[in-house]
């Protein structure tokens, strides 16, 4: 008499091999998915995040007919005793043009601490026509206890801004970092070795350069 | 039955799929049989006890939640155990009671149904099972651990479960690695089974509807169940190693981590409703002594429901700040999900439409899965609707809706089977009345406990919050005692399986007169080993 499952088998291990041929298939998408994001992003700019290092000017006449309202937004992190401050709230600018805005970082508390300002931009569609010459964003700050420190933001709206846009708000949040990645700048070379070893997922809109 | 002793088969065949059919004495005996079993039988009974064990906790968890909003204000519990509930509540009832009954479901019932004598991998199966109980002991334990258990809710949204959540984490992430796992091997072997093991004659479009729907459900865990590991593995990186994946201080996006989960968690959620199809759909005809109506469109109805599972990712997102035409994407194919439903109900009811029905307790739970099911479908239309869901996301009104299709059509369509099948297994017919009155305690408990959730829902209850605004008492209130009623009339139901595996009125092969299916062929209760000759299949025209 037979035995089927011995009859079969086979055929059972052929399902087998293609269904693990599958499923490797998908653990390595479900990884893929996370540069597909980064790259769809970037290219959509529909996370409303801006490039990750200074962008040059693009030199064309500035439009006169059109005003848009630059607002800037400033928030605090949770267990982080520091202070951001932007001289001016809202200005108004016309596509094309630069303009440049001061911002303070001030330590309230009692340690040393090193945070970084991660910009988000809203509505998303604007992160990509806004072109940052000069941030402090693009580095990690460290301030002393009590410390203060203000830096410029150069940044360019350029013209083919969509019209229907007609204000942009580029928010700052602040975000303790480890200590011990205080650097002068985070590079993009990819060479940088600290804490936050994974820091190419990081680098999202590093494209964009002129 | 092989001539040859089992050790020489073993040596002559690949390790993961030999020991089938061993011979009677040499089976181990007492409590090492359960363990070491590679019976498909014994591991779909070991499967659904385990389920059923964990529908008990996950209840008690749930019914300390209920507790706490009997009334306003806080009474029972800390708000921050109150969240451990929440969460430990969904994640058990999800991956510990459903899941794995429906998997205990595939193994007993799947090679009955197509005339296999066994899983085709049955050590592997052996294997799956015993992972669920290290899973599932390592989940409950966090409840002890410095820092209570997970309370970040079952989706367990990035940065609240990795920057914000306590240490446990770590233990849950393991958790749900193992349980993937075991759901991952589980449906390999299903796939394995079916698609090999039929009967001489038995085409593909010969198979019960169970069958279809596990195969199809089977090849939606191969696709997502991945996703799920990679995402908490990249939770456990950004907790333990310093990435930042989902941490935007690092340059990470926590919006990313929605997109990978619902990726997972629709499919998910329909992981846990095709096999209830299935059921239904066997049960249905059964008791309505009529060929399923409409076959064919049933099963692909099936599959495009798990195609279109694929596409419907972001409903769950509508406020996250998509674009427009994402929105619209979304609300659209979501709403293109409605039709296939749609065709299931239609045909459920056709097949109904004339019948000779009678109402077994079989039956009546499948009657009430199909009427309460689509409830939970009109709710979830109403979700779809991107505007209206700026509204009601996040408000008890989708704790209604995923209520509805989980309890009353899953759970429902799970006893159901149990009802039904139970004469298979023990030999003898659940007790009439008891089941009877589990049944009507079971449907208005369900009703009164989530469906005024609708209303407060819609006036505005947040969910997952342990205290609520004085409008809402009155809901709240009716919701608590209708959980009550429903929990403790599932002691009932417990009594019922443990007198129907003692004794009762004895059951003959073919236990219900309307089913045709290749189960009944087999003794009441159903021999250790079955189909060891495969019966010869002669097709009914569906
Ligand atoms: C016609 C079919 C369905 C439609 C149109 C639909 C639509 C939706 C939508 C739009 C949401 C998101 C609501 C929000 O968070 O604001 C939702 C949530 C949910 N649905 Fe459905 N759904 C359907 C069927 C199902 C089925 C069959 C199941 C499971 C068996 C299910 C389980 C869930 C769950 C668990 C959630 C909530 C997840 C959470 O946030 O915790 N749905 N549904
Ligand atoms: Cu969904």
């Amino acid at each position: 008499m037979v035995n089927v499952v011995e009859d079969r088998r086979p055929q059972v291990r052929r399902t087998v091999i293609k269904t693990l041929v599958v499923l490797a298939g998908m653990c390595v998408f479900a990884f893929a998915l996370v540069p597909l994001y980064d790259v769809f992003c970037q290219v959509t700019g529909l996370n409303g995040k801006t490039a990750s290092s200074a962008q040059s000017l693009v030199h064309q006449e500035v439009d006169d007919e059109r005003t848009v309202t630059m607002q800037f937004v400033t928030r605090g992190a949770a267990g982080l005793p520091w202070r951001l401050e932007v001289e001016e709230r809202q200005i108004r600018v016309h596509p094309g043009q630069s303009a440049e805005v001061h911002f303070t970082f001030r330590n309230l508390g009692e340690r040393s601490l090193v945070a970084r300002a991660v910009p988000s931009v809203t509505p998303s569609p604007a992160s990509l026509h806004l072109r940052k010459l000069v941030c402090f964003c693009f580095e990690n700050q460290r301030l002393a206890a009590g410390e203060s420190f203000t830096a410029p933001l150069v940044f360019q709206l350029t013209r083919d801004l969509p019209p229907e846009i007609k204000a942009v708000t580029l928010v700052y949040t602040l975000y303790p970092q480890e200590n011990d990645t205080v650097t002068a700048a985070m590079p993009d070379d990819g060479k940088h070795i600290d804490a936050v070893a994974t820091r190419r997922w990081a680098d999202r809109s590093s494209g964009g350069e002129t | 039955m092989a001539s040859l002793p089992p050790k020489h088969r073993l040596q002559s065949s690949a390790a993961d799929s030999a020991a089938t059919g061993q011979h009677e004495h040499h089976r181990p005996r007492g409590l090492m049989r359960w363990v070491l079993t590679t019976n498909h039988k014994e591991i779909g009974t070991l499967y659904l006890i385990f389920s059923l064990t964990m529908f008990l906790i996950g209840g008690v968890f749930a019914l300390v939640v209920r507790a706490e909003l009997f009334q306003p204000g806080l009474q029972l519990v800390q708000p921050e155990f109150f969240n451990q509930m929440t969460t430990m509540h969904g994640l058990i009832m999800v991956f510990g009671a459903v899941m794995p009954a429906f998997v205990g479901l595939a193994n007993w019932m799947v090679p009955l149904q197509i005339g296999a004598p066994d899983m085709a991998l049955p050590r592997l199966n052996n294997f799956s099972f015993w992972l669920l109980p290290i899973a599932f002991t390592l989940m409950l334990s966090t409840l002890f651990m410095p820092g209570g258990a997970p309370n970040f809710g079952w989706t367990f949204y990035a940065p609240l479960s990795t920057t914000y959540a306590p240490p446990s984490t770590t233990f849950f992430i393991l958790s749900l690695h193992i349980a993937g796992i075991s759901s991952i091997l589980g449906a390999i072997n299903i796939i394995a089974t079916i698609l090999n093991l039929r009967a001489p004659g038995m085409r593909m479009m010969d198979m019960t509807l169970f069958v279809w729907t596990w195969l199809i459900t089977a090849f939606l865990l191969i696709a997502v169940m991945p996703v799920l590991a990679g995402v908490v593995t990249m939770m456990l990186m950004d907790i333990n190693f310093g990435t930042s994946f989902f941490n935007a201080g690092g340059g990470g996006d926590p919006v990313l981590f929605q997109h990978l989960f619902w990726f997972f968690g629709h499919p998910e959620v329909y992981i846990m409703i095709l096999p209830a199809f299935g059921i239904v759909s066997v049960i249905i005809p059964t008791f309505a002594r009529k060929r399923l109506f409409g076959y064919a469109s049933m099963v692909y109805a099936t599959a495009s429901i798990a195609i279109l599972s694929f596409l419907v990712w972001a409903h769950h997102m509508f406020v996250v700040g998509l674009p427009l035409v994402a929105e619209l994407f979304f609300m659209y194919s979501t709403m293109l999900i409605a039709v296939p439903t749609g065709v299931k109900v239609f045909n459920w009811i056709t097949t109904l439409f004339r019948g000779s029905i009678s109402f077994e307790p079989a039956m009546l739970f499948a009657i009430a899965f199909v009427v309460l099911f689509t409830i939970g479908g009109f709710s979830g239309l109403m979700l779809a609707i991107s505007p209206a869901d700026f509204q009601y996301h996040d408000t008890y009104f989708v704790v209604a809706h995923f209520h509805y299709v989980l309890v009353p059509g899953a759970v429902f369509s799970i006893m159901a089977a149990v009802y039904y099948w139970l004469p298979k297994w023990t030999g003898h017919y659940p007790h009439l009345r008891l089941s009877q009155w589990h049944f009507w305690l079971s449907v208005i408990g369900v009703n009164l406990t989530f469906f005024p959730m609708h209303f407060s829902g819609l006036a505005g209850m947040p969910r997952r919050i342990p205290d609520y605004s004085l409008q809402f008492a009155d809901f709240n209130m009716v919701s608590s005692i209708g959980a009550f009623m429903f929990g403790l009339s599932q002691l009932l139901f417990v009594v019922i399986v443990i007198m129907c595996v003692r004794g009762g009125k004895t059951a003959p092969a073919k236990a219900w007169d309307g089913a045709e299916d290749l189960e009944w062929t087999v003794p009441s209760p159903a021999p250790l080993h079955t189909f060891e000759h495969p019966p010869q299949y002669r097709p009914v025209e569906h």
